[in-house]
């Protein structure tokens, strides 16, 4: 039954190399329906049942939203663990950014201890994890050296308005660790900045724009696309974080007498949607800002 | 300004402050000066966690000793040593995370060249999917997996770790997936499609030429899976809890096991647990990987810059 048909071989091909990329990727559909869909889908039934943990399984009784409208209205401490790790990422995003995008900066110039500092920027990608942060942190080695037990910073963040003094305090107290959050974010800058074609500066050099001017109208414009990948990164790695408070309770909640399975599914819901929400409102504000400098 | 005109003060100038030719004295100094005051505040809770590791209980004591410990005291890791259980933890670090690196990277890059070599229905689909598998968070996946396990009898078991790498599932698998998918993408095809003309099949191309070609992304890829893993504790509390104990896992713990080896009521007070003998059992946790990272600097960070982990 072989056609020497030009237009039969070619949709042939066309059926083969679909065939052979699903044979590649087939592994990786089968994960993700067993690892990831199937627990997602089983994780949204449990939050809206009750469940009970006895031998020979699990018992739903279905609660409709009791579970949500519980952890929105009625725990004391979920709305406001939200609200506080919403703004903590908040603080937490420009400040990595700008500090990535200096270090990045810097070690683009050629210098002579350029490795010494790119491994030193780089350590914590390595080192970081809940419990040595944990550790660190209890023992108060995480804030910007001093500067947060000196009694005039005490006193002045005293009269501050609470909604302002908290992210202030925050600020003060995990200085390092949010700089050490920032390691892969100054690699995917370095590599955004290697990209910037160089003609362009020897051009503006040529026109007589100083390097104030070329920051802002070349080196900025070309890292946007970094920007928002970085953005998207650090509250993605700050919201997976295994000692993020939000995470802790509903862990907590999910072997609490009180708590039980279906009640911390339905907070990881609400952490996930309020996540997405952040992560929608920061894309959207850098690629509006972004369209407009094109413009 | 008559001064300043003179040829040597120009020239002095142009040394101090830079010129069209090179970059001037003082600029360089402030910029060292920057990095190094940035480099410090970044490596001050390392430098105060060793410092506090090498203070013997009365140099903790004793406010005027801040940096310089007044002898050189290795009590605290001798018993931090022994909380951890060092050899017998790290070991199970060790297996953890280095096996599930190895297939996850193996199947990252299965995936990966699929999707960069091949046209087929649904890809951009495929590809939003792996971006949601990395933002979904692991709370609002890891109940059913836990009580799937529990059934099949393999909570503790390190194959709850190793099956979802299996099936490209595992931690952080998406920036593995999209490493491997940029780097296909840019090797160029040529050899592939001539090795197909004469007649190589698809998965001995993908073993003979595209894998030998990508072999600094396996190597990234390995490293930085295995870093991740070594440090992730959310998952592996949860999956390994009553069978293996991690580094990591055992150091959360320290509190109660240092108290199981030396009973608080029984021990002498400088035998009590102090900070120091926390930060030495948290330098311990954190030493593997500085070895691994000052051996293998290189692979961390040039090649990063080299294999468009930024994913455009």
């Amino acid at each position: 039954m072989r056609v020497p048909n030009v237009f039969r071989r070619e949709v042939g091909l066309r059926t083969r190399e679909a065939l052979q990329g699903y044979g590649f990727v087939l592994i990786w559909i089968l994960g993700f329906a067993l690892f990831t869909l199937f627990p997602l889908v089983e994780t949204f039934r449990y939050s809206l049942n009750q469940v009970t943990v006895t031998a020979e399984g699990i018992r739903l009784s279905y609660l409709q939203w009791a579970n949500y409208t519980r952890a929105l209205f009625t725990d004391p401490s979920f709305v406001e663990l939200l609200i506080g790790y919403s703004i903590e990422t908040v603080v937490s995003v420009p400040v990595v950014l700008i500090f990535s995008m200096i270090i990045a900066l810097f070690l683009n110039r050629g210098f002579a201890l350029r490795g010494l500092f790119r491994t030193i920027f780089f350590l914590p990608v390595v080192i970081t994890s809940g419990p040595v942060i944990k550790e660190l942190t209890a023992q108060g080695a995480a804030s910007a050296p001093g500067i947060a037990n000196v009694p005039a910073v005490v006193e002045f963040l005293a009269q501050l308005p609470r909604a302002v003094r908290t992210p202030v305090e925050y600020l003060l107290t995990s200085f390092i660790l949010i700089l050490w959050f920032s390691g892969v974010q100054i690699l995917i800058y370095l590599a955004s900045l290697q990209k910037v074609d160089k003609s362009l500066y020897e051009a503006a050099a040529v026109d007589g724009a100083s390097g104030w001017e070329m920051f802002w109208k070349i080196t900025l414009p070309s890292l946007s696309t970094a920007t928002v990948v970085n953005a998207v990164y650090t509250i993605i790695t700050l919201s997976h974080f295994s000692e993020n408070k939000v995470i802790r309770y509903i862990y907590d909640q999910t072997y609490n007498v009180h708590g039980g399975i279906g009640y911390a599914s339905a907070m990881a819901f609400l952490y996930f949607a309020n996540m997405v929400s952040l992560l929608a409102i920061v894309y959207l504000l850098l690629t509006r800002r972004t369209k407009k400098e094109s413009a | 300004m008559q001064v300043l005109r003179h040829p040597i003060a120009y020239r002095l100038r142009s040394i101090l402050f830079g010129g069209r030719a090179r970059h001037g004295v003082v600029p360089s100094a402030v910029l060292y000066a920057v990095l190094f005051a940035i480099g410090f505040v970044y490596l001050y809770p390392l430098l105060y966690m060793f410092i506090t590791s090498l203070k013997s209980p009365a140099d903790l004591l004793n406010p005027m000793v801040q940096w310089v410990p007044t002898e050189f005291y290795t009590g605290n890791y001798v018993k931090a040593f022994r909380v951890l259980d060092y050899p017998r933890t790290l070991a199970a670090s060790a297996l953890v995370s280095v096996i599930p690196s190895i297939l996850q990277t193996f199947v990252a890059s299965l995936v990966g060249y699929g999707l960069a070599r091949y046209r087929f229905w649904g890809k951009s689909l495929i590809l939003l999917l792996i971006l949601a598998t990395f933002i979904i968070p692991p709370q609002n996946t890891v109940i059913p997996q836990m009580l799937t396990y529990r059934r099949l009898g393999l909570l503790g078991n390190p194959l709850s770790l190793i099956l979802p790498a299996l099936l490209g599932q595992g931690y952080r698998s998406a920036i593995f997936i999209l490493i491997f998918y940029q780097t296909f993408l840019s090797l160029p095809r040529g050899l592939e499609e001539a090795a197909r003309l004469d007649g190589a099949s698809d998965l001995r191309i993908f073993f003979t030429i595209a894998v030998p070609a990508a072999i600094p992304a396996y190597i990234v890829s390995f490293i930085f899976s295995t870093v991740w893993y070594w440090n992730e504790t959310f998952l592996t509390v949860i999956f390994l809890e009553g069978g293996v104990t991690t580094l990591p896992m055992q150091l959360s713990k320290f509190v109660q096991a240092y108290e199981n080896l030396y009973p608080p009521g029984v021990v002498n007070i400088f035998d009590r647990l102090n900070e120091a003998v926390k930060m030495s059992g948290t330098f311990l946790n954190i030493l593997p990987l500085l070895v691994m990272y000052f051996i293998l600097q290189k692979w961390f960070v040039e090649s990063v810059e080299r294999t468009g982990i930024t994913g455009e």
